[in-house]
């Protein structure tokens, strides 16, 4: 889902940037109150960072025959909800265009809206909609992380096709051309995720059930976004 | 570890397996398994010819080794974490339960 360095027209790489700005901003406070309010998750935020930074490295073969990667984010996301995965998102992404040349300083914005915003928004809304038609945890994790990660990957694809419509067929014939290259390809990658992130939250749980009780919660009453 | 966590792991490493046995190579004899960054910029360059990246990656790692080691180096650093972390839970669990004993 990196969109490559200087891959986005000026103006959309700028515009990108301005919508994911205020983002990160509230992620931040958003981080900062659930740090003062419970100072001893302090060390579960560092693990969601951990579990986005190890996934978003792994670069895993697909059924059509090209590579991507994981994002990581749903995981997080439930856990402290959608903005609080902005900010670490970003510094995934810095990362990766500093010392990779992987995506780019010119298109952060745009690769942070689609992997740091978009994703965890949409993990946290199925993990809602899995608490309100009483699916198992288990399920509703998968599906969270599952769905989270390709919406981050048709994401991008639109965001390309915004950026390079067809000639013939204009924005929505570019962009089933990149959704043919990234979100086909992400469907098994973003089930491999779902699993991943099952196996991880259930390990969390048994080391400290107290997050079971909470996510749990968050998820019945809608709370995890506050 | 729970079975259920088990079983979830054993599929997930066989749907990273799997394409890497059922693809085939491409006839073309370009190399597969690119990656789908790669190839999306491939696909900018059909749809508009004339696009120049109009910025440049301010370093490039210098060679694809260098480029594992790298991500190499960012997975490292993740499961660090998580080792360190489960480590720490476990132990501190272990040693409330030695108190709660005596």
């Amino acid at each position: 889902m990196h969109i490559a360095e200087g891959f986005l027209p000026a103006e959309q790489a700028i515009g990108w940037t301005v919508v994911s700005v205020p983002f990160v901003g509230m992620g931040l406070r958003s981080i900062k109150c659930k740090i003062a309010e419970h100072p001893e998750r302090r060390m579960l935020l560092g693990v969601a960072a951990a579990f986005t930074f190890v996934l978003s490295s792994l670069k895993l073969p697909s059924i059509t025959g090209s590579c991507s990667h994981p994002t990581g984010t749903g995981l997080g996301a439930v856990m402290f909800g959608p903005l609080a995965m902005a900010p670490i998102g970003v510094a995934v992404l810095f990362f990766q265009a500093i010392l990779l040349a992987h995506g780019g300083i010119t298109t952060l914005g745009a690769n942070t809206f689609s992997m740091a915003i978009v994703g965890p928004f949409v993990a946290v809304g199925v993990w809602r909609l899995s608490g309100a038609m009483k699916l198992p945890m288990s399920y509703g994790v998968f599906f969270a992380a599952m769905l989270g990660d390709l919406a981050t990957y048709v994401t991008t694809s639109f965001q390309l096709a915004l950026a390079f419509p067809d000639p013939a067929s204009g924005v929505l014939g570019s962009a089933s051309k990149f959704l043919l290259v990234f979100a086909v390809t992400q469907i098994p990658l973003a089930v491999t995720e779902g699993l991943l992130t099952v196996v991880v939250l259930n390990a969390l749980t048994r080391f400290d059930p107290a997050i079971l009780a909470d996510v749990g919660l968050a998820r019945l009453a809608g709370r995890a976004e506050s | 570890m729970k079975r259920q966590d088990i079983i979830l792991l054993v599929i997930a490493a066989v749907l990273v397996a799997l394409p890497m046995v059922l693809v085939k190579a491409p006839a073309d004899g370009t190399q597969g398994f690119q990656g789908a960054d790669s190839q999306a910029q491939v696909l900018v360059g059909k749809i508009a010819p004339d696009f120049k990246p109009w910025f440049k990656p301010l370093w490039t790692p210098p060679s694809v080794e260098i480029q594992s080691l790298l991500f190499a180096l960012q997975a490292g650093i993740g499961c660090g974490f998580l080792g360190y972390y489960a480590g720490l839970r476990v132990g501190r669990n272990r040693s409330r339960e030695e108190h709660s004993d005596t």
